[in-house]
């Protein structure tokens, strides 16, 4: 890998900016990204900003079953984000349908209208499971073996005594 | 001047949920807005009629992620009063705690919703950073953050401890202290009401003729709040006042808002003081009888109503939600005449929309013009399509009726 590939591959890690459409959602997961980015989770000291325009974004947040309305939005945002680019979608809904599953007006997951690279379940997604999510998309990029998390005090507590 | 028409959303870095408007602007004046709302039409109330009560009852709670308990709870009074249950007082008065502090995570969330539309985002961090402590309370008593699942017919489905009653009371003072402290900057932060003040201006009469409800009606002297008019749940028991302002503007919005989180505060102490013992919930049938019920619920962003029809089986035969902020839509479009442009993202974000909560019917637009059909133009125009095809109904009705005669 060149020099400036590596670099390429660092600013991504380091800086991914991200935008969020609302394909349908409940409010939920919308609430609890927005919450995610704000002071007590702060998704921001990994570099993660909110965007307004897909075309500024490197990562798209979709949150919310695909209705029939949204299904062509959804599709022409996702052509307007530069490569390269990536979903996430956040909440059982986006994953699956979750439970509009079979609603006349729902397509069900987002993967039904354009692919996606990491999926959050949970209803609503917690701002836990939702860095999480981002994290494990973020070091799936770096080419580099990601360090292992450091053991379990409690483990430790275990072996000492 | 002409006028120019512009585009706003689906996506659209000032809406936060997916909605279309159209605003025409004559210069920088906005002269009349048009919205195209269905985004988020999932078909809930027609999911209910295939899904049992209990059923209904989680879907119901996903109509919206923030006044989750709202619908659910508006859902549970009617099936309630369908099933002529006698909920335990217990019972009302933790589903009532749960509603108000749904009410102070809501409008914290909205006031720091509405002060990022005006480039206050550190009002923006402090409100979401304290909302955080409802939110842990919320995901204790509920056991999820979000769609606490609380409800349930009859009563609710958790009990409360002292620790929590301790916990939640100790919450409560530094929430109202650090409210008292937004309280301050809403009334003498000069940039926030230059800012906020004669922005969406509308008056009482409008309001009233309008259908305006919540904190947009009251924050035009509309005294109105089904909390007090039509008290449900443990609302008759606990001693509160309803906030109206006449200032008419989005300052008057903010002011309303701050002040009801002081009630809340007031209401959930009394709420926890006054705690009776005993059950807290009674067992409900699987089947509900035939009728017709209306139920309504005060909901952070205004009056929630729900319609059942019951058929007597254990499915409802028509459910029908109007959630606040589609009263609130037409209010919006006179609001938002004369502003200017700039002003257009906090003037939609002052009635806090939920477009979760508004989208429940879709009207079918044809992009090359069409036309609205009644049922009976409906049938109408499906016999003339057949018979112009060649497939003439009534003359098989008279065949048909014609040869069964003649085997009789």
């Amino acid at each position: 890998m060149g020099l400036i590939q590596k670099i390429v591959t660092w600013a991504r890690i380091k800086s991914p900016w991200v935008i969020h459409f609302n394909t349908g959602a409940c409010n939920a997961c919308d609430i609890e990204v927005i919450d995610a980015l704000t002071p007590r989770y702060d998704l921001e000291r990994f570099g993660v900003q909110l965007k307004g325009s897909p075309r500024h974004a490197d990562v798209m947040v979709v949150s919310g079953p695909v209705t029939r309305q949204s299904r062509d939005r959804l599709k022409r945002i996702y052509d307007q984000l530069a490569e390269p680019k990536f979903v996430v979608a956040v909440g059982t809904c986006a994953c699956s349908g979750g439970v509009f599953q079979g609603c006349y007006n729902v397509e069900g997951g987002i993967d039904q209208a354009i692919p996606v690279h990491a999926y959050i379940p949970g209803c609503a997604a917690r701002p836990e499971a939702i860095i999480d999510g981002v994290v494990k998309l973020l070091s799936s990029l770096d080419p580099k073996p990601v360090a292992a998390p450091p053991a379990e005090p409690v483990e430790k507590e275990a072996a000492s005594a | 001047m002409s006028k120019i028409t512009i585009p706003i959303g689906p996506q659209h870095p000032a809406l936060k949920e997916p909605a279309s408007f159209k605003i025409t602007l004559n210069g920088e004046e906005i002269y009349s807005m048009d919205m195209r709302l269905g985004y988020n039409h999932r078909g809930i109330e027609k999911a209910c009629e295939q899904r049992t009560y209990i059923q209904s009852l989680y879907l119901i709670e996903r109509i919206c992620g923030i006044c989750s308990h709202s619908h659910s709870t508006a859902f549970t009074q009617a099936v309630e009063e369908l099933a002529g249950l006698q909920v335990p007082k217990r019972g009302l008065y933790i589903r009532t705690l749960i509603a108000e502090l749904e009410r102070i995570h809501s409008h914290l969330l909205w006031l720091g919703v509405a002060a990022h539309e005006v480039g206050f985002d550190t009002l923006l961090m402090y409100t979401w950073r304290d909302r955080e402590l409802v939110m842990d309370h919320l995901a204790e008593l509920g056991g999820n953050r979000v769609n606490y699942a609380v409800n349930t017919f009859g009563g609710v489905r958790r009990d409360l401890t002292p620790d929590e009653i301790a916990h939640i009371l100790k919450d409560m003072d530094t929430l109202e202290e650090r409210t008292k402290y937004y309280a301050q900057v809403a009334t003498e932060e000069a940039t926030l009401i230059a800012r906020l003040s004669k922005v969406g201006v509308m008056s009482k009469t409008e309001a009233e003729t309008l259908g305006a409800v919540g904190p947009t009606a009251r924050a035009c002297s509309v005294d109105r709040d089904v909390r007090r008019d039509d008290p449900y749940a443990a609302y008759p028991d606990v001693q509160f006042k309803v906030c109206v302002d006449d200032h008419c503007d989005v300052y008057g919005r903010v002011l309303v808002r701050v002040n009801e989180l002081f009630e809340s505060y007031s209401i959930i102490r009394q709420l926890l003081k006054n705690l009776p013992e005993g059950p807290i919930a009674v067992k409900a049938p699987r089947r509900m009888p035939a009728g017709e019920v209306f139920s309504r619920y005060e909901a952070p962003r205004g009056e929630d109503c729900h319609y059942i029809k019951g058929n007597g089986t254990d499915k409802p035969d028509r459910v029908k939600i109007r959630a606040p902020t589609l009263a609130n839509w037409r209010a919006v479009r006179k609001m938002i005449e004369g502003n200017y442009l700039a002003d257009a993202p906090i003037v939609i974000a002052a009635i806090d929309p939920c477009f979760s909560c508004t989208d429940r019917a879709i009207e079918l637009v044809r992009p090359h013009g069409g036309e609205v059909l009644t049922w009976g133009a409906l049938r109408q125009f499906g016999i003339e399509w057949h018979r112009r095809h060649g497939l003439d109904f009534a003359d098989l009705n008279k065949k048909f009726s014609q040869r069964m005669e003649r085997v009789k």
